[in-house]
């Protein structure tokens, strides 16, 4: 199964990262990953980092739950 | 990192919203999820039993162990019983327990051939290494996610000319599954769109689904807070009836996906029909080797004849779990004759297969 948590990256040898989960250490290939640099966070599935986490776009992810969230229509739950 | 994604109270307000959103809807609306990861969050944080009555989740083939032909798992067994000691196959662990009417991995392993489990086929690889005199034989389940490592691992292997690796790619795509019960007549408001799967095939690999048969999608990531999102955007997008497909998991998912990843598939592999266990041959949704590299998958050199073997014990209603007709409850097997000690389907062995899921975390499916 995919792990859904991202891991950081801690350091990096050729097509391999050494990836931190919260204390746990693993290592994973970095084949698909251009660009990786120490402190990236990526997602590891089957010992592959799949992606990078662009923590940008988490950020605008959250800001723009604000607006979804405050478009609510309080009357309609009163009917 | 990521706290957000786990807040109560953002979980909160997200539930009035989707309330809100199902009351205005009326009629019952009907959403599926296929992958075992958004499965696992939804039945531990107990999100069916969050939500309002008229919306329900169901549960589709998101569990690639599962749906692996029994043929195949047989074709494997024998040719390790031909090449006995010359010969290792590794497989991930879920995979290593999966019954077949001629048993499982794990019952050869007790019987003394060298089956091993391993967590990434780069173990696989590392095993190869160090066994140059014996040949190791990687059982490859999985979807886009796994087949994107396989490809890359065996990348390597062509390039350094290592021969004494090899795959049997069960390696299937996930996208001609939704379209096969699609047609098939599964009723489905809405799909949540597997995560991991999309980083490597893009947004792009699903749009196909949403213009020909118009569901709305949604890509979701796997906290809680992105499957509750998820379900409110669905809902927005049929109460607006503007049919999409809209991406939650902008934090990892990029329209075109991991372009090198396809690069890596799309060179080694092409798309195949193939069978999926319990629920039949689905057209162009498997990936088998080029045969430029055909030398690399195992089950060619091989000339072993499998007679077509029953997909399930009876009583299994594992296919219709995995078409998302039925959940795990409905089976009458279900927590008294199978339990994840003693599985009577696949669908109860894997980790990603919906019966094991729901066994794990008891009460709280709803
Ligand atoms: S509970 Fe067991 S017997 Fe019933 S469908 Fe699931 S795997 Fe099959």
């Amino acid at each position: 199964m995919c792990l859904a948590i991202p891991g950081k990256v801690v350091e990096i040898r050729d097509n391999l990262a050494i990836v931190d989960y919260g204390g746990v250490r693993r290592e994973a290939r970095i084949d698909f990953i251009r660009e990786l640099k120490v402190g990236d966070y990526v997602i590891v599935h089957t010992g592959f980092a799949i992606e990078k986490m662009d923590e940008e776009a988490a950020k605008r992810s959250i800001e723009a739950w604000d607006e979804l969230l405050s478009s609510d229509e309080p009357h309609i739950l009163e009917d | 990192m990521l706290s957000e994604f786990r807040d109560r109270e953002i979980a909160k307000k997200i539930l009035k919203r989707i309330f809100e959103e199902a009351k205005k809807i009326g009629k019952e609306v009907r959403f599926m999820d296929v992958c075992g990861t958004h499965e696992d969050t939804i039945t531990r944080f107990g999100i069916r039993a969050l939500l309002p009555k008229n919306v329900k989740i169901l549960a589709g083939p998101g569990c690639p162990v599962c749906i692996t032909p029994v043929e195949d798992i047989v074709r494997m067994m024998e040719i390790l019983k031909r090449e006995k000691e010359k010969m290792i196959v590794t497989t991930f662990g879920d995979m290593y327990r999966i019954p077949t009417p001629k048993g499982s991995f794990a019952d050869m392993k007790s019987e003394g051939y060298d089956v091993k489990i391993v967590y990434s086929i780069y173990d696989s690889y590392k095993i190869a290494m160090r066994n140059k005199e014996r040949t190791v034989v990687h059982f490859s389940p999985g979807f886009e996610t796994t087949t994107a490592p396989t490809a890359g691992m065996l990348w390597e292997v062509i390039e350094k000319g290592v021969e004494n690796f090899k795959i049997y790619s069960v390696h299937r795509l996930t996208p001609p599954a939704v379209e096969y019960l699609l047609r098939e007549g599964t009723t489905l408001n809405g799909l949540i769109t597997p995560g991991h799967v999309s980083t490597i095939i893009g947004v792009r690999g699903w749009e196909y689904l949403t213009r020909e048969y118009k569901v709305p999608q949604v890509i979701s990531g796997f906290e809680p807070i992105d499957v509750l999102l998820s379900i409110l955007m669905l809902l927005k997008m049929l109460r607006d009836e503007e049919i999409r497909i809209e991406n939650e998991y902008t934090r990892a998912v990029k329209y075109k996906g991991n372009e090198e990843a396809q690069k890596k598939i799309e060179e080694l592999f092409e798309v195949v029909d193939a069978k999926w266990r319990a629920l039949g041959v689905i057209q162009r949704s498997g990936y088998s080797l080029k045969d430029k590299y055909g030398d690399y998958e195992i089950s060619n050199l091989y000339d072993i004849e499998v007679e077509e073997l029953p997909d399930l014990e009876r009583g299994c209603r594992c296919g219709e779990v995995l078409r998302g007709l039925i959940l795990p409850t409905e089976c009458p097997l279900f927590g008294r004759v199978c339990t994840p000690r003693h599985p009577v389907g696949p669908c109860m062995v894997s980790y990603e297969g919906t019966c094991q899921i729901f066994y794990k975390y008891g009460s709280l499916y709803g």
